[in-house]
Order: structure tokens, then C-alpha cells, then sequence
């Protein structure tokens, strides 16, 4: 039976890699390895799991270099000669080991007024929104995000500017800039406009290089840019 | 290091490190630019003698370089226009290769004429 | 910086990249063009002194090129260098003025 060599992150900003060695199975996944070392080898080691289906990304972690769901990432597809370095997500404090504290992430979220705000009340007839229309098939193709933080962790613009929204929250915004229903559009653009928000993109694209659900926040982002660059123009700014 | 370059192996990236570097480079290079040409004002001399300097196989590489900076500069500076104003495609990534593309033929234009 | 602000240099920034993409292109045939025939500094010069087309030409170049390398510096310098806030912007604006200074300079001892 062949063998993984696994080094793992073990502390938090301070730490050191640790060395383990795993046995190698057909059909195995990255999270299936963490599993292993924490069960057998090494049980006080910290990471995040739930779903291990690929549904609701909490087992992100760094796997050789490169932001990916553990769940998701077969070790055949991922080990050189064998080796495996797992490490914590970038960009994001860590708080033990392969576990990162995700409040900043979420709070840039809620900065880019990345929540829905209707105008209609229980009263009014339903909103008619055609599927087909443009505005709803941009929504549509970034809607599926599911906050698992993997392009947060991938962009460089977050690792260079600390007040950077982000991918995500700037694709959030993005969903509900397209959505005719909602109310709070030059809010929101006031929200995520400038050097914290889309124009401090520099379409480096790695979001939607490695977004697991094939979002690509750089679409939206550019939307975004023209979008408050025409409030910007207007004075609604 | 490998680790990171790692994550970063994709067009997109590459052309966002040529596209700013040669941005830098150029910036660097401007105001030397304007300087030499205004000795045409009033040192007429200084500036032929600074023209036949710029005869030289080194400089005269130099100046290749130059173009070649300002090709490719331009070459990514039209996808990124075409990224963000235009509608969104998924051919998008080929951008890059077209940009480059276009930069290596002024390039080859400039090294021709030479 | 306010935020309208800031995407008003976003929009200033791809409005003289528009302009300097036709500029750059007149610019680079040009070159290649004297390059090939192999034109000395006295025949370009004679060519370009007096020339109101090409100085108007080369002035719009020179505004589109004063408004688009210190704004694509500013976002560099921020975050390679770390360096924000007002007293940054003051830098890159006296560096606009030199550029500007500079390559007026430069036209006119070339073009009049």
C-alpha cells in the first residue's frame, strides 16, 4: 500500500507545518486525508467539515498553494510525487490549525449592502420577473454562490488592500444590482463603489479561476464598475 | 513560492503582472523621454549628440524594448477595456492571447524596420 | 478620498486609455514608419517644426498620457507600497505637473 506524505499547518499566524504520513487509497479526497490524521493520527488538530458533499463549502482549506473544497478534491489530482501540503485559507485570520475566523469575510458581506431590500409590501401584487430577460439571467448565472470563501482567499487585491469587499460580496451586490425588485440601488452603489470596492479590481480573474461553483465575480464586478461609474458621472454618487 | 505561483498559473494573471509591469517600466521611462526630447528646444547640440548615441546596437536594443513595452501595454490595455465595457463572454479568456498576439507583431514590425 | 471621486479617476482612467490606445497606435506607426525610412533628427525635425497638425496631435497625447500614468501608478503604489491617503495623491498630482511640464516642453521644441 502506497503512502501520502501530508505536512499540515498546526498553530495559527505563529505555527509550523507538521509531517504525517496517510495511507493512500483509490477514490480519496483531501478532506478524507484531514479526516484520517485527526482521527488516527494527530487528535487535536482543528478543521471545518460538514456536508462532505460538495454542497455547503465549509471544508475550504489551502491544498498545495491553491484555495480548493477538500471534499471535492480527489488526491489523485492534487499530490505531487505523493506529497500534500494542507494549509488554512489565505486572507482570513486563523484561528487554530486549518481553521480561519470567517466574520471579516461576512462583514464585508454586509458592507457591500449585499442584502435584498424590497419595496413592495404583503399588500402589492407579486413582482413579475421574466426569467429570460438579461437583468435575470446575469442574477441567475452568480446567484449560487454559497459564502465558502474560496475566491476571497484567492485574490491578491484582498491580500494588498485590507478594506477590499472582496469577490464575493462584490458578486452578491452584483445579484441584487440585476434585480429589478429591489430598492436600495444607489445605496448599494455608493456601498461597493472605489478603491474598497469594484474599482479596485484588477481582473486578475483568479475568483473565477477557482470558484467551485463557476461563478465569475469578475463579470460582475465589471458591471459594477460601469454601473457606479455611470452614478458617479450622474452625481448619485 | 511554487506554492504561490501555483495558484496564480493562469492567463488572466499573467496579464495583469505583464500588463502592470510594463505600466511601471513605462512610467519610469517617460519623463527621461520628454527630457531628451526637449533638448531639441534649446541645446539643438546636445541633442545630436544624444541622437547619435542612440545609433549604438545597445540602445537601439533598448528602444526595441520600449516598443515592445508599450505593444503589450496596449495589447492588455484593450482587453481590459473589452473586459469591463463590453458583454460578458466566455471567450474572454482568449483576450489575453490576442493581446499578446498583437503586441508581438508591432514588435516584429519595429525589429524589421530596423 | 471620497468614493465619487475615486471612481471618477476610475472613469478618467479608462477614458484617456481609450484616447491613448489611438494615440499610442498613431504614434507607434509613426516611429516604425521614420525607423524603416531611416530618418535622421534634422530630416524629423524639419518634417515636425511648424506642423499644427501633429502639435495638436502630440498635445492631446500629452493630456490623455499626464491623466493616465499617475492614476495607473496611484493604485501600484497603494498597494505594493502600502502608500494611501492625501500625501500620496499630492505626490502623484506634482508628478502629473512634471510630466505635463516636461512634454510640453518636449512639443514645443519639436513642433514650433
Amino acid at each position: 500500500m502506497s503512502v501520502l506524505r501530508v505536512r499540515v499547518w498546526r498553530g495559527s499566524a505563529e505555527g509550523a507545518f507538521q509531517a504525517f504520513e496517510v495511507p493512500r487509497h483509490a477514490s480519496q479526497t483531501v478532506l478524507d486525508v484531514v479526516t484520517h490524521i485527526q482521527r488516527v493520527l494527530e487528535p487535536t488538530l482543528a478543521y471545518r467539515f460538514a456536508c462532505r458533499v460538495g454542497m455547503c463549502g465549509s471544508c475550504a482549506m489551502t491544498v498545495n498553494g491553491v484555495a480548493r473544497w477538500t471534499c471535492r478534491t480527489h488526491v489523485d489530482k492534487v499530490a505531487r510525487g505523493g506529497a500534500l501540503e494542507i494549509a488554512p485559507l489565505a486572507n482570513l485570520p486563523v484561528i487554530r490549525d486549518l481553521v480561519t475566523d470567517m466574520r471579516e469575510f461576512f462583514d464585508k458581506w454586509a458592507r457591500a449592502k449585499g442584502q435584498f431590500s424590497g419595496a413592495r409590501s404583503r399588500a402589492d401584487d407579486f413582482a413579475r420577473v421574466a426569467p429570460q430577460s438579461p437583468a435575470r439571467q446575469d442574477v441567475d448565472a452568480a446567484i449560487e454562490c454559497i459564502g465558502c470563501g474560496v475566491c476571497y482567499s484567492s485574490c491578491d487585491v484582498v491580500a494588498w488592500n485590507p478594506d477590499y469587499l472582496g469577490p464575493a460580496a462584490l458578486n452578491r451586490a452584483w445579484t441584487l444590482e440585476r434585480d429589478e425588485r429591489d430598492a436600495a440601488r444607489v445605496e448599494r452603489l455608493r456601498a461597493v463603489a472605489g478603491d474598497a470596492g469594484c474599482h479596485a479590481c484588477h481582473t486578475h480573474m483568479s475568483c473565477s479561476e477557482r470558484c467551485p461553483q463557476r461563478i465569475s465575480p469578475t463579470a460582475g464586478i465589471a458591471g459594477l464598475k460601469r454601473a457606479a461609474t455611470a452614478a458617479a458621472l450622474k452625481g448619485e454618487l | 513560492m511554487k506554492a504561490a505561483l501555483r495558484a496564480r498559473n493562469h492567463p488572466a494573471y499573467w496579464a495583469f503582472v505583464v500588463h502592470r509591469v510594463s505600466g511601471i517600466l513605462l512610467a519610469l521611462y517617460l519623463p527621461a523621454h520628454f527630457w531628451a526630447l526637449g533638448l531639441a528646444l534649446h541645446q539643438a547640440a546636445r541633442l545630436d549628440a544624444f541622437l547619435r548615441w542612440t545609433d549604438q546596437p545597445l540602445v537601439r536594443f533598448g528602444e526595441w524594448g520600449l516598443v515592445l513595452l508599450l505593444a503589450v501595454h496596449l495589447g492588455g490595455g484593450l482587453r481590459l477595456l473589452a473586459l469591463e465595457f463590453l458583454p460578458w463572454r466566455d471567450w474572454q479568456k482568449s483576450l489575453a492571447a490576442a493581446a499578446a498576439a498583437l503586441a508581438l507583431v508591432v514588435g516584429l514590425a519595429f525589429a524589421l524596420a530596423l | 478620498m471620497s468614493v465619487r471621486g475615486e471612481a471618477l479617476l476610475w472613469a478618467a482612467q479608462r477614458a484617456s486609455a481609450a484616447l491613448l490606445a489611438l494615440c499610442v497606435a498613431v504614434h507607434l506607426a509613426t516611429m516604425i514608419y521614420a525607423v524603416h525610412a531611416g530618418l535622421g533628427a534634422a530630416e524629423i525635425l524639419h518634417r515636425t517644426r511648424g506642423n499644427a497638425l501633429w502639435l495638436g496631435f502630440y498635445a492631446l497625447f500629452l493630456l490623455a498620457v499626464a491623466v493616465h500614468v499617475p492614476i495607473g501608478l496611484r493604485a501600484v503604489l497603494g498597494e505594493w507600497l502600502g502608500w494611501r491617503g492625501r500625501s500620496r495623491d499630492a505626490a502623484l498630482a506634482a508628478f502629473a505637473l512634471a510630466l505635463a511640464w516636461l512634454g510640453a516642453r518636449a512639443i514645443l521644441g519639436v513642433f514650433l
